[in-house]
């Protein structure tokens, strides 16, 4: 890095020239739609079908975002605040049985606290199971 | 001569676009020179070390790292290095890399950020535009290797979360090879573009002397002459394992401040080829207790905007009994009046911008003793005082509902 | 000229109505070119328009202790001046709508008149960003006003008239005369940018330090009806450049010869776009010392040059 170098107005012409012909770097984001790389932390989601309710994901959770209450014999909702995430992931790492996934989902604004609040039904009690109207999950957030 | 009855005082803040967080420059003008400055922090505590006491260690990790939203692994490798020093961890070579890899990645979009920053706070949005286009190479780069853009969430107690596979390094290294092409375009245009020397060649001084007065930290120390890099005076991590040059120099302007994170940013892109290079096979992480054995230690960590320093006390339970946040900004503000005496009042955005502030990471509260109505107090003495400061205005704090608290 | 002409030409072409659409459109074409520039997607064309109307529809904020006909006036003036002043421009041909000997006089007049609002509206504020903002403009006024008058006088020395029409004609006349006035070009460019507070002259609303400058107080409509008259100073200021240093294209039929002129002002906003992306805003100090010590002396140099070039032919 030399000191003395030739000082001069307007050093950018040239790149500004190209980048007048060039794509725009930026994109025209709601309409074009923005994937995220597979591995991407964003909107978590519990199966709920194998929960054993062992609770670790709420005693991990930073932030306190993750409910887990019983429901029936051995069947679990899980309700999970959005607003409250962090994101971290660290539910799904101590899960023993792996239920809980984080998407890649990250379009996650809400005009209201409340569609935040998400509720992963428990699964149907094995009475009930044979029913095929009773999905498994139910997605409060959409 | 001053004279009072023509000064003007100007509020920069607590909220001015200049400023990205609230904090407070009171500027008294004459024309359009600064005579005084008076500078008050306070605006953003968020009482993140109370907060740490009340979670465990591995809670903690993510509340420290939104003490601050760019050097997030900073504060949060600065934090569980003190955990893992009480508990006497000794993390696997490959955790270390790994950690390494991410702070010099981090290192580069915090830098490249700056340059923007500094580039709109004097009117020269272009530079903006094309230093924060090339930045997002790094955003996207993070949003694959850690699966977030911002909080990488990547470190744990014991090592790091998540691998780099091999398959991702030629990726890596593609993107480093692009933004070093770009780094060199930036130092060729701060050298030759007349506009930008004329705005910040000899804008806010600080000599020498004044930064080791004032213990500023980071490039803001080093672009005055203070040789000081944690990474080379205290390794830790990996550094101790790689090759690289601190970057000082002497001009102790703004535009010094420039030239050395430019400099960092090629000292940056050299790290992270010398770790995809000599990155070691092994386990990423081993176990840690979730019980830490009562002790204290302090993490020293050189985050990009300097030198950040947490301190842990571990009582022996799940959870630390205190920790405490020493973020970089909080050692370079003292410098910031300095450098602003008898400068203009459009130099004030980028001076202050100069030392890459960030003010809501360094609020904290502050007693202040011996002062005229100062007064310390224990945690019921002051919920005592606040029940009575309200009940003498006229307010019954039993009746005000607090939030969950749906019997009151 | 008849009543009916007059409203035409008052309210529609070339007066109030033109004005307006081709401002919004300019506004349009800088900060498309802008982004562009910048390798962003930019704008959609409608965006000033949308913004236009958005600021309509915004609540009116006079400050407490303000002059209020003073605040509420300012951006009318400001805008009266501009759509006054395209009266005496001729555009596409070598007559304006109302020519007199004289008439680049009271056009320069009449462009100083938004920067003189500028300044009232800032004063009356009672904001401290506002009033530092409308010292500044003033400031600059005195920067960038006299190399503009030069660089503008210079050609009319050569033409031997006062009038922006009888400078056109004459140079339609004498087509590679207008080579000898590049040097004033240039110096009206750069005053342009002055006149606009674009960058690096745009130290009277710099945003990084006061924030929006003399506009700071000002909200809705009457906000709206301030950029409305920048937007329009643009095109009457790239107007008077073109009529007084580009005249090609005079001789043609009316339709052409307006395609003429809106190309010509298209590429004078496509120059000032691309110098208000190669610079760092200049300091006020920076910005008095760069007009007088490099612009006035080029301008004064052009009067030179075309006293000597008056001579010879």
């Amino acid at each position: 890095m030399a000191r003395t170098l030739w000082r001069r107005p307007g050093r950018m012409v040239p790149s500004l020239l190209r980048s007048l012909f060039r794509h725009p770097a930026t994109t025209r984001y709601p309409f074009v739609k923005w994937v995220m790389p597979a591995d991407f932390r964003a909107r978590p989601v519990v199966h709920t079908e194998n929960c054993i309710g062992c609770k670790m994901c709420v005693r991990n959770c930073p932030s306190g975002a993750i409910e887990i209450e019983p429901v029936g014999e051995k069947r679990f909702e899980a309700r999970i605040d959005l607003g409250r995430c962090v994101y971290c992931g660290r539910c799904a790492e101590v899960c023993p049985k792996k239920t809980i996934e984080l998407t890649k989902d990250f379009e996650l604004a809400a005009l209201d606290r409340k569609t935040l609040k998400v509720v992963y039904d428990a699964p149907p009690p094995p009475a009930a199971a044979a029913n095929p109207e009773a999905g498994p999950e139910r997605d409060a957030g959409g | 001569m001053p004279d009072k009855k023509r000064t003007v005082r100007v509020p920069i803040g607590p909220q001015h676009p200049a400023l990205k967080e609230p904090e407070s420059f009171m500027v008294d003008l004459q024309g359009e020179k600064i005579t005084s400055v008076a500078l008050r922090l306070g605006y953003n505590h968020r009482g993140i070390e109370k907060g740490c006491e009340e979670r465990t260690y591995m809670q903690d990790l993510y509340l420290v790292e939104r003490v601050c939203g760019i050097c997030s692994h900073s504060h949060a490798t600065a934090f569980v290095q003190a955990v893992e020093e009480i508990a006497g961890l000794e993390i696997p070579r490959r955790a270390k890399y790994i950690r390494t890899l991410i702070a010099e990645l981090e290192r580069v979009h915090s830098h490249l950020l700056w340059l923007g920053v500094a580039g709109h706070e004097i009117g020269f949005d272009t530079l903006l535009m094309y230093s924060w286009r090339d930045r997002e190479l790094v955003m996207d780069l993070f949003a694959e290797l850690t699966g977030n853009r911002v909080n990488y969430a990547m470190n744990t107690l014991g090592g790091v979360r998540r691998d780099i596979a091999a398959e991702q390094f030629p990726h890596i290294l593609k993107i480093v090879d692009a933004l070093e092409e770009r780094t060199k375009y930036y130092i060729e245009l701060a050298m030759t573009e007349e506009t930008l020397a004329q705005r910040l060649s000899g804008v806010g001084r600080l000599s020498k002397e004044d930064a080791v007065r004032l213990g500023a930290v980071g490039p803001t120390a080093r672009a005055s002459g203070a040789d000081r890099d944690t990474r080379r005076d205290d390794p830790y991590a990996a550094y101790d394992e790689l090759e690289f040059r601190v970057i000082t120099d002497d001009r102790c302007d703004v535009f010094g401040r420039a030239v050395v994170r430019l400099g960092e940013l090629m000292q940056s892109y050299s790290l992270i080829r010398q770790i995809l290079k000599q990155m070691p096979e092994g386990p990423i992480a081993v176990k840690a207790p979730l019980k830490i054995p009562a002790g204290e230690a302090v993490s020293r960590y050189e985050a990009p905007r300097g030198e950040d320093v947490h301190y842990v006390r571990a009582n022996g339970t799940d959870k630390p009994e205190r920790v405490k946040v020493r973020a970089p900004t909080l050692a370079n503000t003292q410098s910031i009046a300095k450098m602003l005496e008898d400068g203009y009042l459009a130099d004030l955005p980028i001076v202050v911008a100069a030392i890459d502030p960030c003010f809501s990471c360094t609020d904290r509260t502050i007693a202040v003793r011996g002062g005229r109505d100062s007064k310390t107090m224990g945690w019921e003495e002051l919920v005592q005082y606040g029940v009575r400061w309200y009940r003498e205005r006229g307010v019954d704090p039993s009746r005000i509902k607090v939030r969950g608290d749906e019997s009151a | 000229m008849t009543v009916g002409s007059a409203v035409l030409n008052i309210l529609v072409f070339p007066g109030f109505l033109f004005l307006v659409a081709f401002g919004l459109a300019g506004e349009f074409v800088d900060r498309k070119l802008y982004a562009r520039l910048q390798n962003r997607q930019g704008p959609p064309w409608y965006q000033p328009l949308a913004d236009f109307l958005k600021l309509l529809g915004k609540e009116n904020v006079i400050p407490e202790g303000a002059d209020r006909p003073t605040f509420r006036l300012a951006p009318v003036f400001a805008l009266a001046a501009v759509v006054a002043s395209i009266f005496y421009i001729p555009l596409g041909s070598t007559t304006s709508v109302l020519p007199f000997e004289g008439d680049l006089i009271v056009v320069l007049y009449l462009l100083v008149i938004p920067t003189v609002a500028f300044f009232l509206g800032g004063w009356t504020s009672r904001s401290v960003f506002a009033t530092i903002g409308a010292f500044r403009a003033i400031t600059q006024v005195f920067a960038y006003e006299i190399p503009l008058f030069v660089a503008l006088l210079a050609p009319a020395l050569l033409a031997n008239t006062w009038s922006i029409s009888g400078i056109a004609a004459y140079y339609a006349g004498h087509p590679w005369l207008w080579l000898v006035n590049l040097l004033g070009f240039g110096v009206a460019l750069v005053s342009l940018l002055g006149k606009l507070e674009k960058v690096p002259f745009d130290t009277p609303e710099a945003e990084t330090e006061i924030v929006a400058g003399s506009f700071i107080e000002y909200s809705g409509r009457r906000l709206a009806f301030f950029r409305l008259a920048i937007d329009c100073e643009a095109i009457v200021g790239a107007s008077l450049v073109a009529a007084v240093f580009l005249p090609f294209g005079l001789g043609l039929t009316p339709v052409l010869g307006i395609l003429v002129y809106v190309a010509k002002v298209l590429l004078i906003l496509g120059i000032l776009a691309l110098l208000r992306t190669l610079f760092a805003r200049l300091r006020i100090d920076q910005m008095v010392h760069f007009c007088w010590s490099v612009v006035a002396p080029i301008a004064f140099l052009q009067i030179l040059i075309n006293l000597v070039v008056r001579e010879l032919i």
